[in-house]
């Protein structure tokens, strides 16, 4: 028995939320492509980005239980906010996030009242729709989004008015790197409240929660936009960055990325999205430069390979080795 | 004004031609320990599920206090007070006891929606899990994840889980099911002990428990409820001889 074991539940419910070694280590190791990788920064920031929209999945997937096939809608919805209003003339970036994070949150509150009331294979389906709903509608209504040929002329002022985009990413990849943090901060503090609780009692059984009085559905619907507005600063920082937004920000197969990369990574950890959005983009890097045809067939036998040898993700497979390797000793 | 602590009038179900409940009539005051028996589909987990809104009755209504229930949803119910275990362990495999106990805690106390405060803020919370957790005699595994627990432990979590919201009126899903004879009375024992002026409500198939601990025996058959009373009462009853515990006992 742990020393923690022992002592009283408030004793043992600070050690719950204590930060840990690894952690520390992990965001010290987020600052090393600006020492050691400086050509990737650009590469590092789409990371960082992707890593946030993992994130944001991994609050309603990883706690909650919600399969979603849609998240890209959010995403999309954060993106083509903040580039329009930088195409209208106001490119400052922290507003941006800001609105974009609105139109997001308000978007997935809306569509939270339909989410909230279905489970497993019909969620699948109905965010699925709304993704499609979604990017179709962006595709006809080319007159605001430019369609099929993307949103044209976003200009991202620098930061706080000092710090310019530059073209090697440093700028861009600090920028997304500082934003993701904070998020993941704020994330780390809602999954050790009382509601990140109740989350995990949904996920745990769902069934069960309402014989506890607890009004399953408001919870659902409240992670839901918070999931949604993430999602949408993430979209932002993409459009931000790139100064450009397609419609494959809120397309199918972003959807599809963001739900591989977390499991990759593990669901329900919180770094899980991180580590998922890192390892599978730097691999696509790898593979499209070594077979710029079939690359996919190397994410495929990565996929395959993971999930089979690590059922819980790459961090579920760490964690079972260093218990095994603390058993050992 | 019902003046019963639960009530229920005239309820009705039925699954296609199968009636389930017909014409129940129910009559508990505050404090007394009713048992519920009858022979296997006589409808007693039916009626459970019907008071506790998870299913919708047909016909009839359920009063809990003053308040008429019928259209209440079951979160609502269980936050005024009518809670229910469940037959089948139906738990947080994968939160400890005390996360599990806490989070009942904190619903009741209307902080579970509260996700920018960290959960070390809410001591009152955990010190009231860790009592409920230590009055049947958890407290030694309330660090331990549930699906870890012996089976009997995890019964008695199921019932800390109901306690956390406090319920006025508790009904036990035979709280005894799969738990070895001598561990089934010190799981009495716990709930005996209960506050008096909780109503409970068990099924419960072994007699000696349900003679030794009800004030007041329910017998259903059939989806009827075939008679009340004493457990002297229906001990000595002809009908219930006849139709139950004489196949029971023979």
């Amino acid at each position: 028995m742990t020393r923690e074991a022992l002592a009283g539940p408030g004793h043992y419910l600070r050690a719950q939320i204590r930060w840990r070694w690894s952690e520390i280590a992990f965001w010290l190791a987020t600052l090393l492509p600006f020492v050691l990788a400086p050509s990737y920064l650009i590469l590092a920031s789409q990371v960082a980005i992707t890593a946030l929209f993992a994130l944001s999945l991994d609050l309603i997937l990883g706690y909650a239980g919600i399969v979603s096939l849609g998240h890209a809608a959010y995403f999309g919805v954060g993106a083509y906010t903040a580039g329009l209003i930088s195409t209208r003339g106001w490119g400052e970036p922290l507003a941006g996030l800001l609105a974009a994070g609105l139109a997001a949150g308000i978007f997935g509150y809306l569509t939270s009242f339909i989410v909230a009331r279905f489970r497993h294979l019909a969620l699948i389906m109905i965010t699925l729709g709304i993704g499609l709903v979604l990017q179709e509608a962006a595709n006809s209504a080319s007159w605001l989004t430019g369609g099929f040929d993307g949103l044209q002329g976003i200009h991202t002022w620098p930061i706080f008015g000092r710090f310019q985009f530059d073209l090697y990413g440093y700028t861009a990849y600090g920028y997304s790197l500082a934003v993701l943090f904070i998020i993941f901060l704020i994330a780390r503090r809602l999954i050790h409240s009382p509601f990140g609780l109740a989350l995990r009692g949904i996920r745990e059984n769902g069934v069960r929660m309402p014989a506890i009085g607890a009004p399953t559905y408001v919870h659902i619907r409240t992670v839901y936009t918070i999931a949604a507005t993430i999602a949408g600063i993430a979209g932002a920082l993409l459009a931000e960055t790139t100064e450009t937004v397609s419609l494959e920000a809120l397309g199918f197969q972003r959807s599809a990325d963001v739900l591989v990369m977390l499991i990759l990574g593990g669901t329900g950890r919180l770094y899980g999205g991180l580590v998922g959005a890192a390892v599978y983009m730097v691999a696509r890097d790898q593979f499209s430069g070594l077979n710029p045809q079939y690359w996919y067939f190397w994410i495929g036998l990565l996929l395959v390979a993971v999930v089979m040898l690590m059922p819980n993700g790459i961090l579920g497979g760490l964690a079972l080795l260093a218990r095994r390797a603390r058993a050992g000793s | 004004m019902s003046g019963y602590a639960l009530a229920a009038r005239g309820l009705n179900k039925s699954f296609g031609s199968l009636v389930v409940a017909a014409d129940v009539e129910l009559n508990l005051p505050a404090g007394v320990r009713y048992a519920l028996i009858g022979p296997n589909g006589a409808g007693k987990t039916t009626l459970i599920n019907l008071i506790t809104g998870m299913l919708r009755p047909d016909a009839g209504r359920i009063f809990l206090g003053d308040r008429d229930i019928t259209a209440a949803a079951p979160d609502d119910r269980v936050r005024s007070g009518l809670v229910r275990t469940f037959q089948i362990n139906s738990l947080f495999p994968h939160l400890t006891a005390l996360e599990s106990v806490m989070l009942a805690v904190c619903e009741r106390r209307r902080v579970a929606q509260t996700w920018w405060r960290p959960i070390t803020a809410y001591r009152d919370e955990a010190d009231e899990a860790y009592g409920i957790l230590n009055s049947l005699m958890l407290g030694g595994v309330s660090q331990r994840l549930t699906r870890e627990l012996p089976y009997g432990q995890q019964r008695l979590l199921e019932i800390a889980l109901a306690l956390a919201t406090k319920p006025k009126v508790l009904l036990l899903d035979e709280p005894t099911a799969g738990v070895p004879r001598g561990e089934s009375r010190d799981l009495f024992a716990a709930i005996a002990g209960l506050s008096s002026d909780i109503t409970v409500l068990f099924i419960e198939h072994d007699m000696d428990l349900v003679f030794r601990f009800a004030a007041r025996v329910i017998v259903m058959v059939g989806g009827r409820v075939l008679v009340e009373g004493t457990p002297a009462e229906i001990a000595s009853d002809p009908h219930v001889r006849a139709v139950y515990l004489g196949k029971a006992r023979q």
